[in-house]
C-alpha cells in the first residue's frame, strides 16, 4: 500500500517552508527538538516574556488614529478612551511625518488628512488635554522628524508635571524601515540613524522607562517581504541601532530595554504564531550570545503585533472584518503585549467611527469571551509549532547572515538593494494573486459583481488647513522671535558638532519654534535623502 | 531596434539605465510611461508593481521615486516626451494633487497627454477626476492586465 503522504500535493508557506500534512515527535526532534522551549517568561522566551502571561496581563489595545487639528485628534482619544481602550498609537499627518509646516508649499492638500498636524508644541498640548499620561500609555508613530516630536512630547509632559524619570510609552522611531517601505524620510542615512542614537542615548539616561524606538518589521512585510524576511530585517534593523548606540558608551541592558517590536499580521495563520516564536527566542538569544545582555526586559522582545493592511481587500469589504478577527486570534496565540486591527473599511479610507469601534471589540471579545486569556502559550508543545518554530528560526538566522554578509543592513538599505529585494517578492506574489494562484477570497475565487454601495469616507475639510494654517500664524507672532532664533541656532551648532540634539531641541520646542523650522535647520546640516531606486 | 526597461528620473537628474530588457522586438517605437508620486505619500509598492508589470509588457518606463511636486512631474513628462503619465496616490489627497498638475501640464501645452491615477481612490471621486480630463483610474484592486490594455488601446502608435 503506498504511503497516504505521497497522495497530497506540496504544501508552502509564503516564507517558503515545507508543510507535512502530519508532525510527529520525529519531525520535532528532526528539526532540533524541544531543547529552545522553556517556559514562559524565562530565556529563550519562546512561550512569552511573562510567567503568567494574559492570565496576569492582557494584551493592550492600542488602535491607531488621529486626523485634522490637534482638538478633533483629542475628541477621537477621549472616544476610544471611553471605549475602553488602554493605549493611544497616535497617527500624525504627511507633512508632520516629512517635517514639514502645515503653510509649506508641498504641504498643501496634506494638511490633517491622514494623521493629526503638528507644528508646535501647542497642538501637542491640545491633543493630549486632561488624558492622564500615566494610565494612558501613548504609541507616537513618527520617524523622519522622531526627535522633533518626541521632544514635543516630552516637553508637553513635563509641563503637566509628569516625571520623565517614570513616563512610559513608545516612539516608532524607526527610519531604516521608512527607507524600505513607508518613505517618510528626511535626511540621508547616517544622520538618520545617529538622531535615532540621540533619542536613545536620551531615553537611556533621562526617560528610562520610556522606549524610544520600535522596530518595524510590519512596513517591510507590507512592502512585499515574507514572514520571515519580516522578522529577521527588523532584527537586523534592530541590532543596527543598537550598534550604535553602544558606541555612546551607553550599556546593553538599558540599550536593549529600550526598544521594542512592531509587527504584521496576515496571511498564514501557523505561519504567523511560529514566526514570533522563534523570532522571540532569536532575539534573546542574539542580545544574550552577541552582546551579553542579561537583563530580562533586554532580552525580551516586546511587541505590537496586528494590523494586517496588506491582507485587506477593496473587494467585499465586510469579509475584512471576519480577517481582522482571526489576525487578532494570530497575535493573541502569539503572545504579543499590544494589540491593533486595521478597520475593515481601510483599504478604501481612514476608518470610521464605526469600523474603529468594530476593531475594538473584536479584541474586546477575544479577550473576554473566546477564552484566549485562559492559560498561557496554548500551542506550545504541538510537534507542528514546535518544529516550525525550529525551521523559520533556522531561516531567520540564515537571512541574517546573508545579509552580514553581503555588509549588513544599514548598507542595503543605503544602496536600495534591500528595497528591491521586497520589491521583486511583492512582484511575484502580485502576481500570483492575479493569476489566481494564490488564493484571496473575493479577489481572485468566490468574486461577486458588486454593486455601487454607499459607504462612508473619511471626509477631508479644507478649512481645517486653512484653520491649521491661521493657529501656526497666530503663535508665530506671539512667540519670542529672539529666542526662537537662538534655540534653531543651539540646534544647527549641535547638528554640526555631534552633540547630542535631544536637549537642544527641546529648548526650541518650549519656544514654540516649529517642526519645520527644526528640521529644516537640521536639512541644512545633514542634507536630504535620495532615494537609491534599484528594480 | 529599440530597447524597454526601467529608468529612474529623480529631483530633476537623470540616472543610469539600471534595468534593460530587449522584450519583444517590434519595429514600432515601445509606449513610453512616466510613472510618478506625487504629494508627500510613501506608499510607493504599488508604483514599483506597476513600472515592473509595465515593462513586462514591453513598454519602456521612467519612475519618478517619491516626493514629486506636479510641477517636476510636468517637467519630466514634457522633457521625457512620454506618451503616458501615471500618478500612485494613496493618501488620498489625488484631488488636489490632480488638479494641480493639470494645470502644470496646460502650462506647458501637454494637457492632451493620457494620463491615469492608481491607488486609493473612492468611487465617489471618479467623476471629479474625469472631469478634470483624467484616461483612466485604476482604484485598489485592478489588475496589471487592465492597466496594459487601457494603454495599449489609448496610446496608438
Amino acid at each position: 500500500m503506498s504511503d497516504p503522504k505521497n497522495d497530497v500535493d506540496p504544501l508552502f508557506w509564503e516564507s517558503g517552508l515545507e508543510i507535512k500534512p502530519v508532525y510527529s515527535e520525529d519531525d520535532l526532534e528532526e528539526s532540533g527538538g524541544s531543547a529552545g522551549i522553556s517556559e514562559p517568561g524565562e530565556y529563550p522566551y519562546t512561550r512569552g516574556i511573562h510567567p503568567m502571561m494574559y492570565r496576569k496581563r492582557p494584551w493592550t489595545m492600542r488602535q491607531y488614529s488621529g486626523f485634522g487639528t490637534a482638538a478633533e485628534t483629542h475628541e477621537r482619544f477621549l472616544y476610544l478612551i471611553k471605549h475602553g481602550q488602554t493605549g493611544l498609537n497616535v497617527a500624525f499627518d504627511l507633512p508632520t511625518q516629512v517635517g514639514l509646516d502645515s503653510d509649506d508649499e508641498m504641504a498643501e492638500g496634506e494638511v490633517g488628512r491622514v494623521g493629526m498636524a503638528v507644528d508646535t508644541l501647542a497642538d501637542m498640548e491640545e491633543a493630549f488635554r486632561d488624558i492622564d499620561l500615566n494610565k494612558i500609555t501613548v504609541s507616537l508613530t513618527i520617524n523622519g522628524s522622531a526627535i522633533v516630536i518626541m521632544a514635543m512630547y516630552f516637553a508637553m509632559a513635563r509641563k503637566r508635571g509628569f516625571d520623565l524619570a517614570s513616563l512610559r510609552g513608545t516612539s516608532q522611531n524607526d527610519i531604516l524601515k521608512e527607507f524600505i517601505g513607508r518613505g517618510t524620510w528626511i535626511f540621508p542615512v547616517e544622520p538618520s540613524i545617529r538622531l535615532i542614537g540621540d533619542t536613545m542615548e536620551f531615553c537611556a539616561r533621562n526617560v528610562p522607562y520610556y522606549s524610544p524606538v520600535s522596530v518595524c518589521g510590519y512596513h517591510i512585510r507590507e512592502s512585499g517581504a515574507n514572514p520571515v524576511q519580516e522578522m529577521a530585517y527588523g532584527l537586523a534593523i534592530a541590532r543596527a541601532y543598537i550598534d550604535h548606540a553602544l558606541e555612546r558608551c551607553l550599556d546593553i541592558d538599558s540599550v536593549a530595554a529600550g526598544i521594542t517590536f512592531n509587527f504584521d499580521i496576515h496571511g498564514n495563520l501557523w505561519e504567523q504564531v511560529c514566526k514570533f516564536r522563534a523570532g522571540r527566542r532569536l532575539w534573546a538569544k542574539i542580545l544574550k550570545e552577541q552582546y551579553g545582555a542579561t537583563n530580562r526586559r533586554a532580552l525580551s522582545l516586546r511587541m505590537i503585533a496586528g494590523g494586517g493592511g496588506g491582507g485587506l481587500t477593496v473587494q467585499q469589504p465586510e469579509n475584512n472584518i471576519v480577517r481582522g478577527a482571526y489576525y487578532a486570534l494570530a497575535s493573541a496565540l502569539s503572545g504579543t503585549q499590544t494589540m491593533a486591527l486595521c478597520s475593515y473599511d481601510e483599504a478604501y479610507t481612514i476608518p470610521s467611527e464605526h469600523a474603529a469601534r468594530l476593531s475594538l471589540r473584536t479584541m474586546q471579545i477575544l479577550m473576554h469571551e473566546i477564552g484566549l486569556c485562559d492559560t498561557v502559550d496554548p500551542l506550545a508543545g504541538s510537534y507542528f509549532i514546535e518544529s516550525m518554530t525550529n525551521e523559520m528560526e533556522k531561516k531567520m538566522v540564515q537571512i541574517i547572515k546573508d545579509l552580514d554578509a553581503a555588509g549588513g543592513i544599514v548598507k542595503g538599505v543605503a544602496e536600495g538593494e534591500v528595497q528591491a529585494a521586497v520589491n521583486r517578492q511583492a512582484y511575484e506574489l502580485e502576481k500570483r494573486i492575479q493569476t489566481g494562484e494564490f488564493k484571496k477570497v473575493g479577489v481572485n475565487c468566490f468574486m461577486e459583481e458588486e454593486e455601487e454601495r454607499d459607504m462612508e469616507f473619511h471626509p477631508y475639510r479644507e478649512e481645517e488647513a486653512v484653520e491649521q494654517i491661521g493657529r501656526l500664524e497666530k503663535i508665530k507672532k506671539e512667540r519670542d522671535a529672539k529666542a526662537v532664533d537662538s534655540a534653531l541656532e543651539k540646534v544647527r551648532k549641535s547638528a554640526g558638532s555631534g552633540e547630542n540634539l535631544m536637549p537642544d531641541i527641546i529648548d526650541a520646542v518650549e519656544a514654540y519654534a516649529t517642526v519645520g523650522e527644526i528640521c529644516g535647520v537640521m536639512k541644512d546640516v545633514f542634507g536630504t535623502y535620495k532615494e537609491p531606486v534599484r528594480f | 531596434m529599440f530597447s524597454t526597461g526601467l529608468r529612474i528620473w529623480n529631483y530633476g537628474v537623470r540616472l543610469q539605465l539600471f534595468y534593460t530588457v530587449t522584450g519583444e522586438m517590434n519595429m514600432s517605437k515601445p509606449i513610453k510611461v512616466l510613472i510618478a508620486k506625487p504629494g508627500l505619500d510613501g506608499h510607493d509598492v504599488g508604483a514599483k508593481l506597476v513600472c515592473r508589470a509595465l515593462k513586462d509588457a514591453g513598454m519602456e518606463v521612467i519612475y519618478t521615486g517619491l516626493r514629486q511636486s506636479p510641477r517636476a512631474i510636468a517637467d519630466a513628462a514634457l522633457e521625457e516626451d512620454v506618451d503616458a503619465v501615471g500618478l500612485s496616490i494613496l493618501s488620498g489627497a489625488h484631488v488636489p494633487l490632480c488638479r494641480k498638475l493639470q494645470d502644470e501640464m496646460a502650462k506647458r501645452k501637454i494637457e492632451n497627454k493620457i494620463w491615469f491615477v492608481g491607488g486609493n481612490i473612492p468611487r465617489p471621486d471618479f467623476q471629479v477626476l474625469k472631469d478634470m480630463g483624467v484616461n483612466g483610474i485604476f482604484p485598489t484592486g485592478s489588475t496589471f492586465e487592465q492597466l496594459v490594455d487601457f494603454l495599449k488601446e489609448k496610446v496608438k502608435k
